[in-house]
C-alpha cells in the first residue's frame, strides 16, 4: 500500500481499504524504520495522527475534502508551518516555531493531507547535495536498495560498507528521499536553480518545477525570489498533475503570482506525441556529462523519434553563461534576504552583547554556516555601487538573453525541450565532500538553471538504473504555463521506460499488499492553454486585517504579566512589550536582558496581527485591544 | 567682497493618511501601544511578503498631481539596504530608480518685512515623490544602556518628496513647506502635522559667492515644526558665512537642530559613507498606471488606477480656494492667507458661533433649527471656504469672522499641540450637538465664555451633550433675578467710592462693577442684564 501512487491510495481511502489512520500509522513507522536516511528534521507525529483521525471522520460521514484527504505528505523545511518548527536546517532559525502556515501548506492542509513533518535541506536551500545542513546530511535512500547493493562493488576492504552511501542532491533531498523511500506520498520542495529536479532525478523520483508565478511562494523562506518555486515530488507524473491542481493559483499575498484562474487538470490516458516536436538543446551536452547519461538521453530522443515525434536539435547560446550569472543574481538576492536575520525579532542571538553592531556581527557569524556567509559577502560585493552596474545590471541583461534563447526556440515551432537533469548519477557522500559547496552547485546546476532564470516550468522524470544500480532521470522543459503539455509528454514518456520500483528491505517490513501503480495508458494530443502573466503587483485594499490571532491561553497570560511585572519598562517606553536592542555600553544585567527576549519570543505570537489577505475583512472593526483573546 | 548666497533644499517625508500600512494589512494609528500594530510582514517574518495598498498610491497620484509633476506610468520598487534595529528586514522598500511622479513644481507666497499686505509669489521646483516605507522607532534608554523597538510606524506609507534647492532662506522654506501642508491636508493624501512626524522635514543648505558653483551643503535634520525650520535654516546660513568668512571649511555632513540652544550641532556619523546596496525589489512587479487611453478594458476595476480619473476629482487646491475667496466674498488677499494658511479650520467654529449669535440678536433675528443645522454641517466639514461662504451669506458676517479669526491667531502656536490628537475627533462633533449649544447661548442660559469651553468639550468627543456639560461643570447663567439683584446690591454697598464717582458723571466705572457682578457669579450672570440692574439700582 506504501508503494502505491497518490492516485490509488486515494482510491483505497475512498473505498474503505485502508482507513487514514492506518495509512499515517505505517508511513511513521517507517519514517522511524528509515530514520538513518536523516530525510526529515522534524516529524509531527501528533499532529499528523490527529489531521489523519479528523480525515477518517470525513470518510466515515462521506464527506471527504478530495482526492488529497487523509494523504500523508512532507514538507521541505524552508515552508513556514504554524505552531510547527520551521528550521532552514540553519542555526539561525533552529527552534523557530512560524505563527502562520505557507500558502502551499495551508492550502494541503485545507484539502485534507496529513503532515508528517518537515523534511531535510541543504541549509537555506544553499546547495546541490542535502549535505550541508545543520542537522547533517541525507542519505539517498538507494545507498540501501537491492539494486545499488547488487552491482556497486566496495571500493576498498578497511572502509566497511556504511562510506558507500550516496547523496541525494538537493537541496530538496529530503523531500526526494522521502518520497522515494515511501515515507510520504507526495512532498513539497523548492527550485531556484535545480533544487527539486536535481534530487528527484538522484532519488528517482518525479521532480516538478511550475512555471515562475503559478504557485504562491508566500510562507517560502526565500533564496532567490525572481527564481524560487515551490517544487513538487511525486512517485509518477499523474501525481504530479494532481498536486499542481492542488497548489496552483492567483494568491493575494503574493503579487507575483498570476491572476488568471487555474483549471486543475488530469493528463489524458491516450498520449499521441507523434504531432510533437522535441528540441534536443546541444549546450546540455555539457562538459562533465556522463556517456552512460549521454546515451540514455539519446535513447530517450529515439523514443519519440519513433513514435513519430519530430526531434530536432537546437541551440540555447547562451546557456553557457547560466552559471556566473546565476552567481551573481543569486547571491545578492541571498545578501538581501539575509539581512533579516539579525537576531532581534526571532531566530538564534549570540550572547555577544558589546554594542548592537557586535550582536549582529556575532548572530550572523554562529547563526549562519559558511556557505550562506560566503554567499552574503560576495552579494554585497555585487551590489555595492560602484560594481552594481558591472555586475549585478550586466548579470540581469544576460539573464534575459538566457531567456530569449527559450523564446527564440519555442517560436521556432518547438513544443518541449528534452535534456539530461544531472551530469551523472548521485555521487558517494565522500566523494562529494571533496569539493566545496560553490564548485559543486556550479556543477550540478547546470543543466537545471536556465529554467529558473526563464521561469519555465521543467520536470525530472526517472528513467534508468546506472551501472551502478542508482536512478537516472531526464528533464522535459516546457513553454510558460503550459504545464499540461508538458506533463502530459513527462506521463508518456514514463510509460515507456518503465523505470524499476526501489527495492527496500525496511519497506518491505512495513508494506506487505504490493500494489504498483498501473501502467495501462493510453493515447490523445496534449492540449494547449494559454496563460499571462501580471504586469503590475496587484493592490490590497487600505483595510485593517486583523487576521486570526494565535491564541494560547498561557501565552497571553504570560505577556500580560510581562508586560505587568516591569513597571519600569512601562516608564521609559510606553510599554513593556518591546523588541530590545543592547546600546553601545556594556549590560550590567545579563538576567533582564534574557529575560527580555523570552518576552519578544512571545510577541511572535499573540501579540503580531496576523497578516491576511486585505480585503476579505472589510467593514470588521478594528480592535485596539491586542491582548484579548477570541 | 562679494555678498554670500544662501542656497536651500528640502527633502520631506509625509505619512500617508492610510487605514493600513504601505504593504501589510496592519493598522496606522499614532500613539497606539508599542507594538500593538505590526504584522508578520512588518516584523519580517522570513517567507512573508510585501503587497501594494492601493489608497497609498492613489495618494501619491493625488499629491503628484496637485504639485503638477509627471506621473509615471510605470514605475519600479528598490530595496535600500541598512542595519538598524528599527528596520526589521534590514532594508528599506523604496523607489529609487523610478519613482511614481517627477518633474513637478509648487508655488507659495511669502510676505515681505513681515507685512502682510506685501505678498510675493515664488515657486520651489519638486524633483520626484517616491513611495516608501517607514521604519520603527527605536527608543534608547541610556540609562540601562538599551534600546527598545516599537514596530507600530514599521512599514506605514510615506511620500518623499525632494524639493530643488530654490530657495534661501528659512522664512522661503518655511513658507512652502506650509502651503505643501496645506495642499496635503487639502487632498487627504496626508494629516501633516509635524508634532505627530507625519511630515518630516530635512533641510540641505549651502552658501556661495555669486558666479561661483554651489558650495559644500550640509544636511540638518532633526526639526520638529516649521517655525524651527526656518530658524535651524538661517542659523546654518549664518554659521556657514561666519565659518567661511573666518577661513574655516564647511563639511559635508549632517548636523542636528537642538531647539532649546537654537543652533545646529554634527550628528555622529553612522561610520563613514554609508552603501546602501540597492537592488530592484523582487517581490513586487512594476507598477503600472493607466489612464483614459491606456486603460484596458478587460483589466479588473480594483485592480486598475486610473490617473485621470484620479485628476478629475481632486478637490480645490489652497490657491484656487483663496481667489475664490477674494473674488466672491471681497476678502482681503492677505486675511485669505490667514483662513486657509495659518488656521485650523476648526479653531475657527467658536468664533462663528459667538459672531453668528451676537450678530443675529443685534438684528433681532432668531436662530431657526434648521439654518443652524445646515451652518453646523458646513462647520463639520472644516473648510475655511464653504464657512465663510456660508455664514456671509446667511447673515453678511464676513468682517466680524475675520476679526475673531485674527484674534485667535495668537493662540494658535499653544494650541496645536495640544488639540492636535483630537482633532480627528472633531469632526465627529454632531450638528444637532452644535444646533443645541447655540439653543443655550440664544436662550440666555450661558454665556459666550461658556459656550467656548462647552464647544471645547465637543470637541474632546465624549459624547456629552452640551446641556450636560454645562450642569456638570456649572456653566448655566444665574437665572434667578432675586439672587442677581442682590449679589448687585452687595457690589454697590460694598464700593461707595465706585458709586460716588458714577453718581458724578464717571460711567466707566460701572465696567468695574459689572466685573466684581461677574467675579462673584462665577462668570455666570448676563453682563448686559447685570448692567441693567446696576443702573437700575443707582439711579433708585
Amino acid at each position: 500500500m506504501l508503494r502505491a501512487s497518490l492516485r490509488q491510495v486515494s482510491a483505497a481511502l475512498k473505498e474503505g481499504r485502508v482507513t487514514p489512520t492506518e495509512l499515517c500509522q505505517r508511513c511513521l513507522a517507517l519514517i522511524k524504520s528509515t530514520k538513518f536516511l536523516n530525510a526529515y528534521i522534524t516529524v509531527t507525529e501528533e499532529t499528523a495522527l490527529k489531521q489523519a483521525e479528523e480525515s477518517e471522520e470525513r470518510y466515515r460521514r462521506g464527506q471527504p475534502l478530495g482526492i488529497l484527504d487523509g494523504i500523508p505528505i512532507a514538507v521541505k523545511d524552508n515552508f513556514n508551518t504554524a505552531g510547527i518548527e520551521t528550521t532552514c536546517a540553519s542555526k539561525m532559525l533552529k527552534g523557530y516555531i512560524s505563527p502562520y502556515n505557507a500558502t502551499v501548506v495551508q492550502k494541503l492542509l485545507d484539502q485534507g493531507a496529513v503532515l508528517l513533518g518537515k523534511t531535510n535541506l541543504d541549509e537555506f536551500a544553499m546547495g546541490s547535495g542535502s549535505t550541508d545542513g545543520v542537522f547533517g546530511p541525507v542519505r539517498n535512500p538507494w545507498s540501501y536498495s537491492k539494486q545499488y547493493k547488487e552491482k556497486s562493488v566496495p571500493k576498498s576492504h578497511s572502509e566497511d560498507k556504511e562510506s558507500d552511501w550516496v547523496i541525494t542532491g538537493g537541496s530538496s533531498g529530503g523531500s526526494a528521499a522521502a518520497v522515494s523511500s515511501f515515507t510520504c506520498f507526495a512532498a513539497l520542495g523548492s527550485d531556484t536553480g535545480g533544487s527539486t529536479r536535481n534530487p528527484a532525478a538522484h532519488c528517482g523520483v518525479v521532480g516538478l518545477k511550475p512555471t515562475y508565478g503559478l504557485i504562491s511562494r508566500h510562507g517560502l523562506i526565500p533564496l532567490v525570489n525572481s527564481m524560487d518555486v515551490p517544487g513538487i515530488l511525486t512517485r509518477c507524473v499523474d501525481d504530479a498533475a494532481v498536486l499542481l491542481g492542488s497548489l496552483a493559483g492567483h494568491d493575494p499575498k503574493d503579487s507575483t503570482t498570476i491572476q488568471d484562474d487555474f483549471n486543475p487538470f488530469e493528463l489524458p490516458d491516450l498520449i499521441d506525441v507523434s504531432k510533437l516536436s522535441i528540441g534536443i538543446p546541444k549546450e546540455y551536452d555539457a562538459p562533465g556529462l556522463s556517456s552512460e547519461i549521454l546515451a540514455l538521453w539519446s535513447k530517450a530522443a529515439d523514443l519519440f523519434k519513433n513514435a513519430g515525434a519530430k526531434v530536432v536539435e537546437v541551440s540555447l547560446p547562451h546557456t553557457r553563461y547560466s552559471i556566473v550569472c546565476y552567481h551573481v543574481l543569486c547571491t545578492a538576492e541571498v545578501a538581501s534576504n539575509m539581512a533579516r536575520f539579525d537576531g532581534l525579532e526571532y531566530g538564534h542571538r549570540s550572547d555577544v552583547k558589546d554594542s548592537t553592531e557586535s550582536m549582529y556581527a556575532a548572530t550572523r557569524r554562529e547563526g549562519f554556516n559558511d556557505v550562506v556567509r560566503g554567499r552574503i559577502l560576495s552579494g554585497n560585493y555585487f551590489l555595492l555601487k560602484q560594481n552594481y552596474e558591472k555586475y549585478f545590471v550586466k548579470a540581469q541583461k544576460v539573464r534575459r538573453l538566457i531567456a530569449n534563447d527559450f523564446v527564440k526556440v519555442f517560436r521556432s515551432g518547438v513544443d518541449i525541450l528534452l535534456t539530461p537533469t544531472t551530469l551523472s548519477d548521485a555521487a558517494p557522500y565522500t566523494e562529494f565532500i571533496q569539493e566545496d559547496n560553490r564548485t559543486r552547485s556550479a556543477q550540478d546546476d547546470i543543466l537545471t538553471q536556465a529554467a529558473n532564470m526563464a521561469g519555465l516550468p521543467a520536470i525530472n522524470v526517472p528513467t534508468a538504473l546506472s551501472e551502478r544500480g542508482l536512478p537516472v532521470g531526464l528533464q522535459f522543459i516546457g513553454r510558460s504555463f503550459q504545464e499540461k503539455q508538458l506533463l502530459t509528454v513527462a506521463k508518456w514518456f514514463e510509460k515507456q521506460v518503465q523505470f524499476p520500483v526501489i527495492q527496500l528491505e525496511e519497506v518491505k517490513r512495513h508494506d506487505n499488499g504490493v500494489c504498483q501503480y498501473e501502467k495501462s495508458l493510453t493515447v490523445k494530443q496534449g492540449e494547449k492553454a494559454e496563460s499571462q502573466s501580471s504586469a503590475s503587483p496587484t493592490f490590497g485594499s487600505d483595510v485593517c486585517s486583523q487576521g486570526n490571532r494565535i491564541s494560547s491561553t498561557e501565552n497571553l497570560n504570560l505577556v500580560k504579566q510581562d508586560a505587568m511585572a516591569t513597571p519600569s519598562r512601562t516608564c521609559c517606553a510606553g510599554s513593556g512589550l518591546l523588541a530590545r536592542v543592547k546600546s553601545t555600553c556594556e549590560l550590567k544585567e545579563n538576567s533582564v536582558y534574557l529575560d527580555v527576549r523570552n518576552s519578544l519570543k512571545i510577541c511572535l505570537g499573540p501579540l503580531f496581527t496576523k497578516f491576511s489577505s486585505r480585503d476579505t475583512l472589510h467593514g470588521q472593526p478594528w480592535t485596539s485591544e491586542p491582548l484579548k483573546g477570541p | 567682497l562679494a555678498p554670500w548666497i544662501p542656497v536651500v533644499g528640502l527633502e520631506i517625508h509625509a505619512q500617508i493618511s492610510s487605514n493600513s500600512k504601505l504593504f501589510s494589512g496592519s493598522q496606522v494609528q499614532f500613539a497606539a501601544p508599542p507594538n500593538s500594530l505590526v504584522s508578520f510582514f512588518d516584523a519580517s517574518l522570513p517567507g512573508t511578503l510585501p503587497v501594494l495598498n492601493r489608497r497609498c498610491v492613489e495618494a501619491a497620484v493625488m499629491t503628484g498631481l496637485a504639485l503638477n509633476c509627471h506621473i509615471n506610468k510605470r514605475s519600479l520598487f528598490d530595496r535600500k539596504h541598512y542595519f538598524y534595529a528599527d528596520l526589521p528586514a534590514g532594508y528599506q522598500i523604496t523607489q529609487q530608480r523610478v519613482p511614481i511622479a517627477v518633474n513637478g513644481s509648487l508655488s507659495y507666497s511669502l510676505c515681505i518685512d513681515n507685512k502682510m499686505s506685501q505678498m510675493v509669489t515664488k515657486t520651489v521646483r519638486i524633483k520626484q515623490i517616491q513611495l516608501e516605507q517607514d521604519s520603527g522607532k527605536s527608543l534608547h534608554d541610556d540609562t540601562r544602556s538599551q534600546t527598545l523597538v516599537d514596530l507600530n510606524r514599521a512599514g506605514v506609507g510615506l511620500m518623499e518628496l525632494i524639493m530643488e534647492p530654490d530657495m534661501c532662506c528659512g522664512e522661503e522654506a518655511a513658507a512652502a513647506v506650509r502651503e505643501l501642508q496645506l495642499i496635503l491636508q487639502t487632498l487627504g493624501s496626508s494629516q501633516a502635522v509635524m508634532a505627530e512626524g507625519q511630515l518630516r522635514v530635512d533641510a540641505n543648505v549651502s552658501v556661495h559667492h555669486p558666479g561661483e558653483p554651489y558650495g559644500v551643503r550640509t544636511e540638518v535634520k532633526n526639526i520638529n515644526s516649521i517655525r524651527f525650520l526656518a530658524k535651524a535654516i538661517d542659523y546654518e546660513i549664518q554659521r556657514q558665512i561666519e565659518e567661511l568668512g573666518n577661513g574655516g571649511t564647511i563639511l559635508n555632513e549632517t548636523r542636528a537642530f537642538d531647539s532649546k540652544l537654537g543652533c545646529t550641532v554634527p550628528m555622529r556619523d553612522k561610520e563613514g559613507k554609508q552603501d546602501y546596496r540597492f537592488m530592484p525589489e523582487p517581490n513586487l512587479p512594476p507598477l503600472i498606471l493607466y489612464d483614459a487611453k491606456s486603460l484596458p478594458a478587460n483589466m479588473n476595476h480594483q485592480q486598475v488606477i486610473n490617473i485621470d480619473w484620479i485628476h478629475e476629482r481632486l478637490p480645490d487646491l489652497p490657491s484656487v480656494k483663496r481667489e475664490k475667496l477674494i473674488e466672491q466674498y471681497g476678502i482681503l488677499p492677505e486675511h485669505s492667507f490667514t483662513l486657509l494658511t495659518q488656521m485650523k479650520p476648526k479653531k475657527v467654529i467658536g468664533w462663528i458661533l459667538n459672531d453668528l449669535l451676537s450678530y443675529l440678536k443685534q438684528h433681532s433675528l432668531t436662530v431657526k433649527e434648521r439654518s443652524v443645522v445646515f451652518i453646523a454641517t458646513v462647520v463639520k466639514q472644516s473648510d475655511p471656504f464653504l464657512i465663510t461662504g456660508t455664514v456671509q451669506s446667511c447673515t453678511g458676517l464676513g468682517s466680524v469672522l475675520l476679526n475673531g479669526v485674527r484674534q485667535i491667531h495668537g493662540r494658535e502656536e499653544d494650541h496645536v499641540v495640544k488639540s492636535s490628537s483630537q482633532s480627528s475627533e472633531c469632526d465627529d462633533v454632531s450638528s444637532f450637538l452644535l444646533a443645541d449649544l447655540l439653543n443655550l447661548l440664544e436662550k440666555n442660559q450661558i454665556s459666550s465664555t461658556a459656550a467656548k469651553q462647552v464647544l471645547a468639550e465637543l470637541w474632546k468627543g465624549e459624547g456629552k451633550t452640551p446641556l450636560e456639560t454645562v450642569k456638570e461643570q456649572k456653566l448655566e447663567l444665574l437665572q434667578d433675578q432675586k439672587e442677581l439683584e442682590q449679589i448687585c446690591q452687595a457690589v454697590i454697598d460694598g464700593q461707595e467710592n465706585e458709586v460716588m464717582a458714577i453718581k458724578a458723571g464717571n460711567r466707566k466705572v460701572l465696567n468695574k462693577l459689572i466685573g466684581l457682578v461677574q467675579k462673584k457669579t462665577q462668570g455666570r450672570s448676563n453682563p448686559v442684564l447685570v448692567k441693567q440692574l446696576l443702573e437700575k439700582k443707582l439711579s433708585e
